[in-house]
């Protein structure tokens, strides 16, 4: 470390004054890329989804060669099964994004360099749900691939409307994902974001489940049942999902999740624009 | 320039900021002081536009914080050493503020050359010592090349080295005409580093004037008195009209404002023996102590109080709970 000695000869002054020009919302998702690659939970909770989906994926595979004991859900439907575990890893790092710099007090440091914190919320969203989506969208594409590579029976199909259904899946995993963001920049605190959203992805086919023991609560039960992420994911996938009938369609999943997500996305923007940091 | 006005801050019933104003003139490194809780950093947050005023202004080169399109290229600001993620390399924690800012990438290499990080650039900085750490961080205040640098307690929990570096480092940056603002609670640290001294305590502004006036106005000279027959001379300095006060443990006396030569005079013409007649000159962190006790003190007793025997040891002592100077203020507002 040569700096004190060396410091008074050479001012940073004499460099040429850096330009100044507004900088506008790619700047921040510069920022906001690097970040999202430059730290070690990136790797490991996208690692983790892509293991589930694609290892899961690829033993279902295997299993649906036997011709004999397969019904007949789409290709991308092997992907569910990784899905359903691994949308906890799109959550986690979701959360990530943000509470990490709150845990480590860097919030302050990049409002500091950003003062238009809606700049900082939307580049953070930006990034985090394109790198989400392709991911997920990746991981489903290579199983649904791989199954119609290795299954052999006329029962299979994928059509355009089935790889179509399967990419809104995605996108419902990445908004969930969001919803994990908005929430951590809410609650400024990863464990606590976490247990909300894993709350709320686990909780409401249980929770609908028991509402149905009394038949007065029984419709607010059904209704829980049907509406809720697990639910939703399967439907989306083509797999054959509860017994109880009369499933919405998956434009009606999507936009359930669109508005909550969009509720509490505003919501972040109206906590985190005015509180003290 | 860094100017405020009338800034306040209410936690609650709390006021942590109360009505301060003050400039920040470039060219020379000027000390933000106050006791632990006088209210700095709640003010350096808002200077930074982290927190929110109850009232009041701040203004950077004449324009609100958020204002500032790039504001690393205006102001750069170490306010916790750790406030990086430490997950990320030393090179990364400021490449993604570097972009933020449309500062090129190679300007990153530069202060970590700079700050002598070049080595462990791409070392992950919670491996970082405190002083690393401490580097780190005054390498992305630095980055945008800003006019303005500020520091909350940049000395903290750093070795001998570091502290000079960081003093010479800040004396540099106010030599090239910049505006450096520095806060602490260490009044030595500051008089070894401050052209100019804001003081504040309970959020109140105590003192806003230039070092050499600071020392001018604040170092109390006194002198001590050792005796064997102190009650005589208690009763003499009293008859004199001379405020003694008495130490407690060593038995002296101490007395200011008479010069030692008077006093040596007097006692011999009264055939007191003296076992020490020393004059004494406060240190400024007494100086401090005092400022800042006399603050609290002003809300919780009746003014006219006899003057702290020992600055340094009569500051804290004498300092009241919260509950009670609180309780004071809000009886003289009603």
């Amino acid at each position: 470390m040569t700096g004190p000695a060396t410091l008074p000869d050479q001012p940073p002054e004499q460099d040429p004054p850096l330009p100044e020009t507004r900088p506008h919302l790619g700047h921040a998702l510069a920022s906001e890329w690097t970040k999202m690659v430059s730290v070690r939970s990136t790797l490991w909770t996208l690692g983790a989804l892509v293991l589930l989906v694609v290892g899961i994926g690829l033993l279902a595979v295997g299993e649906t060669n036997d011709p004999t004991g397969f019904t007949n859900p789409p290709h991308t439907a092997a992907a569910v099964f990784g899905l359903l575990v691994g949308q906890v890893a799109v959550i986690v790092l979701g959360v990530l994004t943000v509470t990490s710099e709150y845990a480590t007090g860097l919030i302050r440091t990049t409002l500091t360099a950003a003062p238009d914190r809606a700049r900082v919320l939307t580049a953070k969203y930006l990034v985090f749900a394109a790198v989400a989506f392709t991911v997920v969208s990746a991981s489903v594409a290579v199983v649904g691939i791989a199954s119609m590579i290795a299954v052999d029976s006329p029962q299979a199909h994928q059509t355009a409307g089935e790889w179509l259904a399967a990419l809104t899946g995605c996108l419902y995993i990445t908004l969930l994902g969001v919803l994990g963001l908005a929430i951590g920049a809410v609650v400024r605190h990863s464990a606590g974001a976490i247990a909300v959203m894993l709350g709320l992805v686990t909780l409401p086919p249980v929770v609908g489940g028991m509402l149905t023991m009394w038949d007065s609560l029984t419709p607010l039960g059904n209704l829980i049942i049907r509406y809720n992420a697990p639910v939703a994911i399967m439907q989306m996938f083509g797999l054959p999902t509860s017994e109880v009938g009369g499933l919405p369609g998956n434009w009606a999943q999507l936009a359930l999740i669109v508005a909550v997500a969009g509720a509490a996305v505003a919501g972040s923007y109206a906590v985190v624009g005015r509180r003290d940091v | 320039m860094i100017e405020l006005e009338a800034l306040t801050k209410r936690f609650g019933a709390k006021t942590a900021v109360d009505n301060l104003s003050f400039q920040v003139k470039p060219g020379v490194v000027t000390g933000f002081l106050g006791p632990n809780g006088a209210g700095k950093s709640t003010t350096m947050r808002m200077m930074l536009d982290l927190d929110n005023p109850t009232s009041g202004t701040v203004r950077i080169d004449g324009k609100h914080y958020r204002d500032l399109s790039e504001p690393l290229k205006h102001i750069g600001a170490l306010l916790d050493a750790k406030a990086m993620h430490g997950g990320r390399s030393a090179y990364n924690n400021l490449l993604c503020l570097a972009q933020s800012n449309r500062i090129p990438a190679s300007r990153v290499g530069e202060v970590l050359d700079l700050v002598g990080l070049t080595a462990v650039a791409k070392k992950k900085s919670k491996g970082f010592s405190l002083g690393m750490g401490q580097r780190l961080g005054i390498a992305a205040a630095l980055l945008g090349d800003p006019e303005i640098l500020m520091f909350d307690e940049p000395v903290n929990g750093l070795d001998p080295e570091g502290i000079l570096w960081i003093r010479n480092l800040m004396k540099g940056l106010a030599g090239e005409g910049r505006t450096v603002f520095v806060s602490s609670h260490l009044m030595s640290e500051m008089a070894l580093t401050a052209d100019h001294l804001i003081v504040i305590g309970q959020g109140k502004l105590l003192a806003d004037m230039s070092m050499a006036e600071f020392i001018h106005q604040n170092s109390r000279s006194f002198v001590r008195l050792r005796s064997p027959q102190q009650e005589q001379l208690k009763d003499l300095l009293h008859a004199e009209g001379i405020a003694a006060a008495a130490l407690p443990d060593s038995g002296a006396l101490e007395v200011d404002g008479v010069a030692s030569e008077q006093l040596g005079e007097l006692a011999a013409r009264h055939g007191i023996v003296l076992h020490e007649l020393s004059p004494q000159r406060a240190s400024l962190e007494e100086a401090f102590m005092r400022m800042t006790a006399d603050s609290v003190e002003y809300q919780a007793h009746a003014p006219g109080a006899p003057a702290a025997g020992v600055g340094g040891q009569a500051g804290p002592a004498d300092a009241p709970a919260w509950g009670a100077g609180a309780e004071a203020t809000s009886k003289g507002g009603r």
